[in-house]
């Protein structure tokens, strides 16, 4: 069995960052583990612009932002094995994955990076209810068959969720000469960044309809109509407030979450919130030297953040590499409190030469004047004021200057103000 | 009409029926056709059941239920591996809440006596050894070893690939509006006013075949279609339930039940209530009413690794049993009607027991070249490393992998269009390789399936259905003239 320093499954975002780091600090025997026949992953179907703002101060197209990466990755010569799926993952950090020329080949890692990314939640999965007919795709398929491929998977449009890809479809879909009916909203409010739903729905006259869903689906064969309908505060369907809808085509988005499976099956510990793997501040998980990043670790709202979150997986990946046996001191976990859906690290490793600690999360529900807290028990660690918090922006905090030592366990809240 | 054929047998309907007589047929000499009106065979209630080869305790000895269902769970790990169909002899639980049920379990082992089947009575302790999860509160259970789970899309599919290489012919798309018996020669219209012409007419058209029949003669039975409803659950433990849970059965059927299907995924259903012909929508307020029921056999199940809901409908029916016999009427038309549960584990038995009918009416010689076997699926979880990599080496798409949810590979998808009874949609490739069916219902892999499936066929890729006719996913270029 081939022996490797560092394994990457997934060569979009997440992943390239991860390399490029992991090179530039130190390690060169590398080889990312592509299943598709190119890399930059879902960025390549995302032929919008708005990438980058953060990383390169311009507004880049999701080919552009991937290319910026390729070719870094490439001008260092780092391996990429395409058309190559990871079949298994074991505790040893052994990969088992295929691809024509190789067959199913065993190889051997000290560190594995794992950048898989995420999925769309389907329609199966959220159980709408009525029949079962074609013409009801998550927006990111019919993205790929739009900007790929050069096809359109319908002509008259119903969007459900109002999740970022969802409102790109929704123009994309209106610039192709499809007729964009309209996008339920479960929620109260939308979950998709503010620009998106300016530039992607109002621009264009698309009703965005709060609050709603999408309650049953007709058509045989073929999608025919489906039913949307309000819903109460418990997001109970509202009865008499049903409206038909003729459509040929439904696209959802409704959720991503990540694509877990892999770490799920070597027995890696679940973050539960995320469906994600549990991490510590280095984005390691429960196997040693094991790190997972990107969307498959928790789902991003920017892909600058994935690029940052992949750049630090790397980094923390050549360290593990050149020393294995680190001294840990001890053990902090990290709770989610009061309004957070989730936060990241589960977990603090401390080491003597830790100097701070970033924490992501997001809030549950929209709130417009907060506090963020970190306490450990009772005692308050640090206050952050901050307005404007929303469940589709990730919020993030920094701890620093504090002995990491002396706490037992820290709990991140956002109290609202009045 | 003087050039027309006739053949010795037209099976009309090809669902798991329909297949097994097709395939049992194809043991003796004579030229047989299976007519099905939807674009593969399975599409109604072969692909939406509860995927059990029941063991044969439950129906009321005497019937053709008992009778087919203990003969078919008989045959079905022999056939299973003759046409390699996913098949696992798992063991089924009937759980007891409360003394009623204990006491109607006490029946049900007596009627497993008389019907010759293997059950025997566990205590409340000795269940939770062999099934952890269990709801804790079942005071017992009656456990039958001999109870299976099989793959009703590769069975079907593959009875009928195994009929087509034994020389079956296979109409697909071809709905039958018109039945006339000219002399002693059956003649069929389908919708598109083409005549077929047979000796013997089999009826196995399921949930229609009340319909079907009236096109003869006035059927002596009336169909009540009965619609259940599932909930299918990812494959996230092959150790979280180990057998078949069945609730303690009542009036109203077998009521729901929880079990591992042949790929490792859970499905919990199904409900019961009174449907139309091919209603096979779902409901929020059933979904809920599974929940509930599902709850009495096991606790906490993790509906977040929901997959889909999906319904099917039973071709229950007014004799309360499996009606299978030539008619009075018409001498040569066979009547495999209102196949309801345990439909999928009696159709070995039934397919053979027509076939045998059939050969004796006509007289028909043995087919001394029948094969029993299917060409085996090259499949990675089924074949051991060194032979599937040897595979890879002189077929190298078998390396490629284009699922990732349920590891299929190109080759194995490329296998299925190119064989007889051969995938040509995206819901057959997902029935005979898995392809789409895992958690990601296809949103990774359905493109590439479409691209496969073009070059495999030699047809555009917007000609290509997801099921039927005109379902076709593609409906235009993005740059062609609007």
């Amino acid at each position: 069995m081939e022996n490797i320093e560092l394994a990457i499954i997934g060569g979009g975002s997440a992943g390239l960052a991860a390399a490029i780091s992991a090179y530039d600090n130190g390690v060169k025997n590398i080889v990312i583990f592509e299943r598709e026949d190119r890399l930059g992953g879902i960025l390549n179907q995302c032929i919008h612009n708005g990438f980058g703002l953060h990383t390169f101060k311009e507004e880049l197209t999701g080919p552009e932002y991937a290319a910026r990466f390729i070719d870094e990755f490439n001008k260092r010569g780092i391996e990429a094995k395409l058309n190559t799926l990871v079949l298994s993952l074991s505790k040893e950090k052994i990969l088992t994955y295929s691809n024509s020329k190789e067959g199913v080949t065993q190889v051997k890692a000290q560190s594995v990076i794992f950048a898989a990314g995420c999925n769309e939640r389907t329609r199966g999965q959220i159980l709408i209810p009525g029949n079962r007919p074609k013409g009801v795709f998550t927006a990111g398929l019919a993205q790929k068959y739009l900007n790929i491929e050069g096809y359109l998977v319908g002509k008259n449009i119903y969007i459900l969720g109002s999740g970022d890809i969802g409102l790109i479809m929704a123009r994309r879909m209106t610039l192709e000469g499809c007729k964009v009916i309209g996008v339920s909203e479960l929620m109260p409010y939308s979950n998709g960044l503010n620009r998106n739903i300016v530039q992607c729905l109002q621009d264009y006259n698309i009703p965005l309809k709060l609050h709603n869903t999408v309650t049953r689906i007709f058509g045989k064969d073929k999608l025919e109509a489906i039913e949307i309908c309000d819903v109460d505060d418990k997001l109970r369907p509202i009865k008499g407030h049903e409206e038909i809808i003729k459509c040929d085509c439904l696209l959802l988005s409704v959720g991503l979450y990540p694509f877990n499976v892999l770490l799920n099956q070597a027995g890696v510990e679940v973050n539960m919130k995320t469906k994600g793997s549990a991490v510590d501040q280095n984005l390691e998980t429960s196997i040693d030297g094991v790190f997972s990043c990107g969307n498959v670790l928790h789902v991003h709202d920017l892909v600058d953040f994935v690029s940052e979150e992949g750049t630090l997986a790397g980094k923390n990946a050549s360290v593990y590499i050149k020393n294995p046996d680190r001294k840990i001191s001890c053990i902090v976990n990290v709770n989610s409190g009061n309004n957070l859906g989730y936060v990241l690290p589960n977990r603090i490793r401390v080491t003597d030469d830790l100097k701070e600690v970033t924490f992501s999360f997001r809030v549950r529900k929209p709130i417009k004047k907060g506090t963020i807290y970190i306490k450990d028990g009772d005692a308050i660690i640090k206050k952050q004021f901050k307005s404007f918090l929303i469940p589709s922006e990730m919020e993030h905090v920094v701890l620093k200057d504090v002995d990491f030592k002396t706490f037992t366990e820290l709990t991140v809240s956002v109290e609202e103000t009045i | 009409m003087s050039n027309e054929v006739i053949y010795d047998s037209i099976v009309i309907g090809g669902g798991v029926i329909g297949c097994s007589i097709a395939r049992y047929l194809s043991r003796f000499k004579g030229s047989f056709l299976v007519i099905e009106r939807h674009n593969d065979v399975g599409d109604e209630t072969s692909s939406a059941n509860s995927a059990i080869v029941h063991s044969g305790y439950d129906p009321k000895p005497g019937t053709l239920k008992a009778r087919f269902n203990v003969e078919g769970n008989r045959m079905m790990e022999n056939l299973a591996s003759e046409l390699d169909v996913p098949y696992k002899k798992i063991g089924s639980i009937t759980i007891a809440l409360n003394d009623d049920d204990l006491a109607t379990l006490k029946s049900l082992k007596e009627r497993a006596i008389i019907n010759g089947v293997d059950a025997e009575f566990l205590t409340k302790e000795e269940t939770i050894t062999i099934e952890p999860n269990i709801n804790k509160n079942i005071v017992g259970s009656l456990y039958c070893k001999d109870a299976g789970i099989i793959s009703p899309f590769s069975l079907t599919v593959s009875l009928m690939e195994n009929a087509m290489d034994n020389g079956v012919y296979l109409k697909l798309n071809t709905e039958i509006v018109e039945i006339k018996k000219e002399g002693d020669v059956y003649r069929v219209k389908d919708q598109n006013g083409n005549f077929y012409s047979a000796k013997t007419l089999i009826n196995a058209t399921g949930v229609n075949s009340e319909v079907v029949t009236k096109y003869l003669e006035e059927p002596s039975f009336h169909i009540t279609p009965t619609k259940g409803e599932y909930i299918l659950l990812d494959h996230f433990n092959t150790q979280w339930v180990k057998h078949t849970l069945f609730m303690c059965p009542s009036k109203v059927g077998k009521g729901v039940l929880v079990s591992p299907t042949t790929s490792y995924n859970y499905i919990v259903g199904p409900s019961a209530t009174l449907t139309e012909i091919g209603d096979t929508s779902c409901d929020a307020d059933t979904y809920a009413f599974l929940r509930e029921k599902a709850k009495n056999l096991v606790d906490n199940i993790p509906y977040f690794e929901t997959i889909k809901g999906f319904a099917g409908v039973r071709a229950n029916n007014d004799r309360e049993d499996f009606i299978i016999e030539e008619s009075n009427k018409n001498p040569g038309f066979f009547l495999v009607c209102g196949i309801m549960s345990p439909g999928l584990a009696s159709s070995p038995a039934i397919g053979k027991y027509v076939s045998e009918l059939v050969k004796t009416k006509l007289n028909l010689k043995e087919n001394k070249k029948f094969n029993p076997r299917i060409r085996p699926h090259k499949n990675l979880l089924e074949m051991n490393l060194n032979s599937y990599n040897a595979l890879i080496k002189q077929e190298p798409d078998f390396g490629h992998f284009v699922c990732r949810c349920e590891k299929v590979s190109e080759g194995e998808i490329e296998d299925v269009i190119n064989r007889n009874c051969g995938a040509h949609t995206i819901r057959g490739v997902r029935k005979r390789t898995r392809a789409g069916f895992g958690k990601c219902q296809g949103t990774f892999c359905q493109l590439e399936v479409l691209k496969i499936l073009s070059k495999e066929l030699h047809i555009d890729m917007k000609e290509i259905n997801y099921g039927d006719l005109g379902t076709n996913i593609l409906i235009s270029d993005s740059k062609e003239e609007k």
